[in-house]
């Protein structure tokens, strides 16, 4: 498998990370106006930047290699089992999973053994139950291993390293998913925009038993 | 080595630019003053933040391994920063949080914006403990006022009926509406008779001055592009600079306060980390508003014949009486609000509702003075590094309606477990209490004899210990919040802290409240400053930052920190018409 190197889609500007930041040349003031305004207009006062750019340090650490290939491609597969593609959404390789994980091996060192030990724990097991490493299995027995370490509370107690390491694993997983483009949109988070406060909607107060009545002697925005 | 002098000698030289300094200096500068503002960071205005960045935008999606409170926060800075060491007394803790940059600390707070009560600046008359402030809330309720009017804050005045005495009116911009979790909140905490009221934050809901209104983005710790919210470089620093009357040095570390043969300030010396040359700036008063424990280590460092003990200490008292609020968290995931209704929850960058102290210690007989407000956070909001982290603790709970086939107990992987993420995203509820400790004299920053930054100034050696009156107000926190989320029909995302972990009680300084350690008195062998926060052996040093609190009461303090500068630096010209400095 060839490992991609660089899966993220928009790169990004760390401009104001250590100590030698850019001093900026001005202090800037923006025109006031009406919250109707806002609403009807809400994009035209931000200068949202596209053009994000790698600091040179985060460009240094993609460029090192923290998984051998065997090992990315154990992520992978793991990564893949634990979120698969289904009708809302694609698998965890699909929003970068694996490329994140590499990347924050390098950034927080100290997961690193916990990650290659982990991912070696698992090729072993493999191999002590069914004569290869993990990635040469059968999906089927690949899932009849995942089923003695993903379920904490049911695991035998001699699986408790694996059952560790696949809880850390599976964070891992959660955040590179559910952090993606594919991952926000399959969740619905609807926000992060300009927008005009309004209030929940009736539905929403509903599924929850609870009514702007019980906050009617306040004025609102 | 040579230091570099200048022959200008301002009126007054201000160290720190965050929300005591630039008070001082938009104060000062207003009324012709010729002001030297020196700050140890590099420029920032947050129209220049990461605002709408998506955590996919970075390859670490967002991770706060640069700074504590991930990638996007405007801070530069935290609880560690290269090169500028401090050190602890065996067994004791105290975590310091610094930002180093225009506007410090108040970039990427939480705006929480409460005025202190009559009852906060008298503790001692209400409870025996600690020390009565020298000045009362009518002294500086003039200045609450005004601050409200010349930044903004959201919020309202209590009905009476709600019991809640200590929590005074203030000029509000009406508060945005709560969100449908927070209501449920309310409901529950009605039924217990914990008042959910609206909450104080300095955020624009109506356009003030050039500033615009909120437009509802719940950014606020990146910065804000459009300056709705408070900060200093947005609110005070730019009309400061447009009177002309103020340099503004920028990575300027100030060494210590020059004092000449009568004990009088005469200037500030400072490190240049643009050229590394040590420089000197004479002026005729000197303001220090570096954030409470820097401005006791510049006090403490500040040391020659006349000041022996360092400036302005004969008591004995500067570095003393350190205080950071107490913290307690507790979260619940809530079965009604999984498989939730996807909308746009995100409202302004902050809770719309919050829950002020309720309780009359005396009357109730509770078993610790002084009392804690609760925060509230929760819902369907951006996701972010550490998303559902420890998913297997919770998700083997609500197996009924779509929860699926299972093996027993939580955890899993495939079809089932991405359900369970979309299930309980925007399921859970936190509450996080932020009380009042007691003032110690035990508790306190002093210089290390032994270790010096990088620059070689002496660093503060802290010495901590939470008392029994802390520990047992947390533990009241974390019953109070677990029959909140009983009551609420949820249960605990985590167990609840118990005797072992001093009942969840964050390590002093995480809270990042410090105050107290150059505190207002009457009495000069007992506080280093009088109520004008004016420096008792040395007339001309004045204090504008938390460093002259005498208590910390459950608010936060950055309301009180700029209603003290503005009253500080109107006497200050007071003063100066008068011909007294
Ligand atoms: C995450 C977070 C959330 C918070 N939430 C709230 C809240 O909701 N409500 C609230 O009231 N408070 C809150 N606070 C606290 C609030 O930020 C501080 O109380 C407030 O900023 C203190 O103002 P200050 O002027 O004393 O210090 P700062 O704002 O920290 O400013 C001090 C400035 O001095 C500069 N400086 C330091 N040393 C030197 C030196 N030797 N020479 C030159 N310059 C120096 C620093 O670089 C900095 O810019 C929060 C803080 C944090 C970090
Ligand atoms: S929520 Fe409002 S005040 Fe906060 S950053 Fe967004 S626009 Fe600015």
């Amino acid at each position: 498998m060839e490992k991609p190197k660089n899966g993220m889609d928009r790169r990004t500007s760390l401009k104001y990370m250590g100590g030698g930041a850019a001093a900026l040349a001005s202090l800037t003031w923006v025109a006031c106006e009406s919250p109707e305004q806002v609403a009807e207009n809400p994009e035209h006062q931000h200068a949202v930047r596209e053009d994000y750019e790698l600091s040179e340090a985060d460009q240094k650490l993609m460029e090192q290699e923290f998984f051998n290939e065997h090992e990315m491609q154990t992520v992978t597969v793991l990564a893949n089992l634990i979120i698969p593609a289904d009708d809302r959404s694609g698998n965890a390789e699909e929003a970068g999973v694996p490329e994140f994980i590499e990347f924050m091996m390098k950034d927080q060192p100290w997961h690193q053994t916990g990650m290659r030990g982990g991912l070696r724990w698992l090729d072993i097991e493999s191999l002590r139950q069914f004569e290869q490493t993990f990635v040469s299995c059968s999906e089927q027995q690949q899932k009849q291993l995942l089923d003695q370490i993903a379920y904490p509370k049911s695991a035998k107690p001699e699986m408790s390293q694996g059952v560790n390491f696949f809880n850390n694993f599976r964070d891992f997983v959660a955040t590179g998913f559910f952090t993606s483009k594919i991952g926000i949109e399959d969740l619905q988070y609807i926000g992060n925009t300009a927008n005009n406060w309004q209030g929940s909607p009736p539905e929403v107060l509903q599924k929850l038993g609870v009514s702007y009545d019980d906050v009617d002697g306040y004025e609102f925005a | 080595m040579q230091i570099k002098e200048s022959s200008t000698v301002y009126d007054v030289c201000i160290v720190g630019s965050g929300a005591g300094g630039g008070m001082a200096a938009k104060t000062l500068s207003e009324a012709g003053a010729k002001v030297a503002l020196l700050e140890a960071g590099p420029m920032f205005d947050s129209a220049q933040g990461d605002m709408f960045k998506w955590p996919y935008q970075s390859p670490r999606r967002g991770a706060g391994t640069h700074r504590p409170f991930g990638e996007f926060d405007a801070a530069f800075g935290g609880w560690d920063i290269k090169g500028e060491p401090y050190t602890r007394v065996a067994g004791t803790q105290f975590d310091w949080f610094r930002s180093r940059m225009l506007g410090g600390r108040t970039n990427h707070w939480g705006r929480i914006s409460l005025r202190f009560g009559e009852k906060d600046f008298k503790r001692k008359s209400v409870d025996g403990l600690g020390d009565d402030w020298p000045i009362s809330y009518t002294d500086i309720k003039p200045y609450y006022d005004r601050i409200d009017k010349m930044i903004g804050v959201f919020g309202v005045n209590h009905d009476r009926s709600l019991g809640l005495d200590n929590e005074p009116d203030g000029h509000f911009l009406p508060p945005p509406k709560p969100r449908a979790y927070e209501l449920l909140v309310k409901k529950a905490c009605d039924q217990l008779d914990v008042p959910v009221v609206p909450s104080r934050l300095s955020i624009l809901t109506r356009p003030v001055g050039k500033r615009a209104a909120c437009h509802y983005c719940s950014q606020c710790n990146r910065g804000c592009s459009t300056h709705s919210n408070f900060s200093s470089p947005s609110v005070l620093i730019p009309p400061a600079l447009e009177t002309g009357n103020v340099t503004l040095i920028t990575n300027a570390m100030a060494r210590e306060v020059l004092t000449d043969d009568e004990g009088l300030a005469t200037g500030v010396s400072y490190i240049s980390k643009d050229d590394n040359m040590e420089y000197v700036v004479k002026a005729k008063a000197v303001v220090l508003a570096a954030s409470a424990c820097e401005t006791a280590r510049l006090m403490l460092n500040s040391k020659s014949s006349r000041h022996p003990n360092g400036l302005g200490n004969s008591s004995g008292m500067v570095g003393k009486y350190l205080m950071d609020s107490t913290g307690g968290d507790l979260g619940g995931i809530f079965p009604q609000m999984m498989d939730g209704i996807p909308y746009n929850e995100d409202g302004v960058g902050g809770m719309h509702m919050y829950m002020p102290w309720w309780i009359d210690n005396q009357k109730a007989k509770l078993d610790f003075p002084r009392g804690y407000h609760i925060e509230i956070w929760g819902g369907r909001s951006m996701p972010s590094y550490g998303f559902a982290g420890g998913i297997q603790g919770y998700n083997g709970w609500f197996t009924e309606g779509g929860g699926g086939e299972r093996p027993e107990g939580g955890g899993g992987y495939g079809a089932q477990l991405k359900n369970d993420y979309r299930r309980f995203y925007g399921a859970s509820v936190g509450f996080s209490g932020r009380g009042e400790p007691v003032a110690l004299e035990s508790n306190y920053c002093e210089i290390d004899p032994g270790v010096v930054d990088q620059w070689g100034i002496p660093v503060l050696r802290f010495n901590y210990v939470w008392s029994d009156y802390e520990i047992l107000q947390a533990k009241h926190m974390q019953d109070t919040f677990e029959e909140i989320i009983h009551t609420m029909g949820g249960r605990l995302l985590w167990n609840k802290a118990g005797k072992e972990s001093n009942y969840g009680l964050h390590a002093p300084g995480r809270i990042i409240h410090e105050v107290g350690v150059a505190r207002m008195g009457k009495d000069a062998k007992k506080a280093p400053v009088n109520e004008y926060c004016q420096a008792f052996d040395c007339k001309n040093l004045f204090v504008a930052d938390g460093a002259s609190f005498v208590s910390m009461a459950d608010k936060n303090p950055t309301w009180t920190i700029l209603a003290l500068s503005l009253r500080t630096s109107e006497y200050i010209i007071d003063q100066k018409k008068k011909g007294n400095i």
